[in-house]
């Protein structure tokens, strides 16, 4: 198979501070991978860095082998952010709408995707009102649907399902599963770890460190654990312990 | 095509905020308003007190328009000023005029002292001239066969023309001008420039920068959302300032329009521009003092010729000196076009650098 993404040795620094360290990740066609991690530990500047809103300081991002940054690839990428970054004194409608005319979607395509993408969400019946007026759940949701406006190859979701209900969030994974069996590309970062568990490959992010990585089933086996959060303990344990003894 | 779906969402969020609109077009005419009615009201006549002076000075006082009193008996000027609201006491003692200012308003105590001189002078010129005549023929009865010819001096007529303005000029004539182009400036300035910034601290703008929008399209797109609105905005400001407060408008309005709209083009870019450097509002107001205020300094209130080298080199860096000075040339004076060419370029020279330092300053934000 051939990886989506890929990251070779990227390392992003603000001023003295390290927030990742030679990261390499490689993301194949179809797959749904998990970044886990807990907050502060650079999941977020990894994200933008592969979206291309910010630049590693050393290595190389490759997405569809085109290196990012690359305002061609931004068409195939669906990117939610971790803060829902709408316009509150717009409708949801009109948000759908303002974004999906950014991917220059032909206007059947737009009116189809938008009835699409707020069905998904279960959003259709408040598409009239202003988003100011969305509980926070809403928001989350409507942040989804326009990550999904242009029908993207590669979906990069920050937290997707922070504070929205289990329900929701049910029937948020089934679609995701739903789209990677479609062909598309997942690439979701999580500090849920039942939510790892669904993925097919994940990396755990510490301080700027992929500390471990493989599919769930695998991390489990390699630390001998059944559940996903103790790999994590575990496996954040063991680094602890290296840095004591370097 | 990006351009204009920014474009048509920055219109509806225009619109739908209503208070900021009625701020952007509804304020300027407010405190035109004002300014108008405080500054072409006529000042109030001087109220001067008089004691002991002759009838001929206070005749020749009350035809200089003020507002003469006056008192048998002497007080303490200060004491007599203060109740009889006086704005200066004038005083006869043997030989002596004593004039007492009161000078809480300089300019009015100025006024009042120019008229006590000039009656003063006009007084003695009378005496003088009577004196004079008393002597002519003083002589002229002692050697009655001499002849004696005294060639009464004429005072000279004298009739004033103007250049610019005339007789009924006041100062908000001259001022008006900079104050329509500086209201429309400031206006578009805060309101281009919190415009860009809530974008930019709801985290909006970082997310458009994960579309494949180009990062001239969002200056593109934000130039004509609110340049419409600047259009509308500096097409109210000025029919009102010359139609209903009837200001004086020599030259031709649309030109007034179009030095208009270059100075609220530049404020847009300017205030995009600045908002990069802002945080929250607060630190967009805090431009305020340091961008936008100078800029009615050079903008023509104060005589420019009168300014330290320095500060007419600091001038030429304002866009409102441009704007100012080609607002008062048509508006006063009456230039054509032509003659205000030279400011209007230099205004789209300074909306050009900002349109290019603002795709730069977006850089920030994603380096494509």
């Amino acid at each position: 198979m051939t990886s989506t993404i890929e990251l070779i040795q990227v390392s992003k620094s603000f001023g003295k501070k390290n927030v990742l360290k030679a990261i390499n990740i490689k993301v194949d066609a179809g797959q749904i991978f998990g970044l886990i991690g807990p907050s502060g530990s650079g999941k977020t500047t990894l994200v933008k860095i592969i979206v291309g809103m910010d630049q590693p300081s050393t290595g190389q991002v490759q997405v569809l082998n085109t290196q990012v940054p690359n305002l061609k690839l931004l068409q195939s990428i669906g990117y939610m952010a971790q803060a829902d970054a709408l316009y509150n004194d717009l409708t949801g409608q009109e948000n759908l709408a303002f974004f999906a005319s950014l991917y220059k979607l032909s206007k059947e395509v737009k009116k189809e995707r938008i009835a699409y993408a707020a069905n998904l969400v279960e959003l259709t019946p408040h598409l009239s009102k202003k988003v100011l007026n969305y509980s926070g759940g809403m928001k989350r949701r409507l942040s989804l649907a326009i990550a999904l406006i242009h029908d993207p190859q590669i979906l990069i979701l920050d937290e997707p399902t922070v504070g929205i209900d289990p329900e929701l969030r049910k029937s948020i994974w089934a679609e995701i599963v739903r789209l990677k069996s479609e062909g598309k590309t997942i690439l979701i970062t999580t500090h849920v770890m039942d939510e790892a568990e669904k993925c097919d490959q994940l990396a755990m992010v510490r301080d700027g460190e992929i500390i471990s990585n493989g599919s769930p089933a695998t991390l489990k086996s390699h630390y001998n654990i059944n559940s996903l959060e103790e790999v994590f303990l575990k496996a954040g344990g063991e680094k602890d312990e290296n840095n004591r003894i370097s | 095509m990006r351009t204009i779906a920014l474009v048509k969402r920055v219109c509806i969020q225009m619109v739908r905020d209503k208070r900021t609109l009625a701020l952007m077009m509804v304020a300027p005419l407010v405190i035109l308003t004002l300014l108008h009615f405080l500054i072409s009201s006529d000042p109030n006549t001087p109220r001067l007190g008089v004691n002991g002076a002759e009838e001929s000075l206070i005749d020749e006082l009350k035809e200089k328009e003020l507002k003469v009193i006056q008192f048998d008996q002497l007080k303490s000027p200060n004491q007599l000023i203060k109740v009889k609201d006086l704005d200066g006491v004038l005083q006869m003692e043997g030989d002596q005029l004593n004039l007492t200012l009161t000078n809480d308003d300089p300019s009015k105590a100025k006024l009042l002292q120019t008229k006590v001189m000039q009656a003063i002078s006009t007084v003695n010129a009378k005496e003088q001239a009577t004196n004079l005549a008393h002597f002519v023929e003083d002589i002229a009865q002692q050697q009655p066969n001499a002849p004696i010819n005294l060639n009464q001096i004429k005072m000279p007529e004298m009739s004033t023309s103007y250049i610019y303005g005339n007789s009924e000029t006041t100062f908000f004539d001259q001022l008006s001008p900079i104050l329509v182009g500086f209201f429309v400036f400031f206006f578009v300035f805060l309101i281009s420039g919190i415009g860009l910034l809530r974008e930019r601290t709801t985290g909006t703008l970082d997310r458009l920068m994960a579309t494949p929008i180009q990062r001239k399209d969002i200056v593109f797109g934000y130039l004509i959302g609110y340049g419409l609105f600047a259009i509308i905005q500096t097409i109210i400001v000025v029919f009102y300032a010359t139609k209903v407060l009837d200001i004086m408008l020599i030259g031709s309005l649309w030109n007034v329009i179009l030095i208009n709209l270059a100075l609220a083009l530049v404020a847009l870019l300017l205030g995009i521009l600045l908002s990069a450097f802002a945080n929250s509002e607060f630190q967009m107001m805090q431009f305020i003092p340091i961008a936008i205020v100078p800029q009615v300094f050079f903008a023509g209130i104060l005589p420019f010729e009168g300014m330290p080298d320095w500060m007419q080199i600091v001038a030429k860096f304002m866009p409102m000196y441009y704007g100012g000075n080609a607002l008062v040339d048509v508006m006063y004076k009456g230039f054509g076009l032509n003659d205000i060419k030279n400011e209007l370029f230099v205004l789209l020279g300074f909306a050009l650098i900002f349109i290019v330092l603002n795709i730069v300053a977006l850089k920030k934000y994603r380096k494509i």
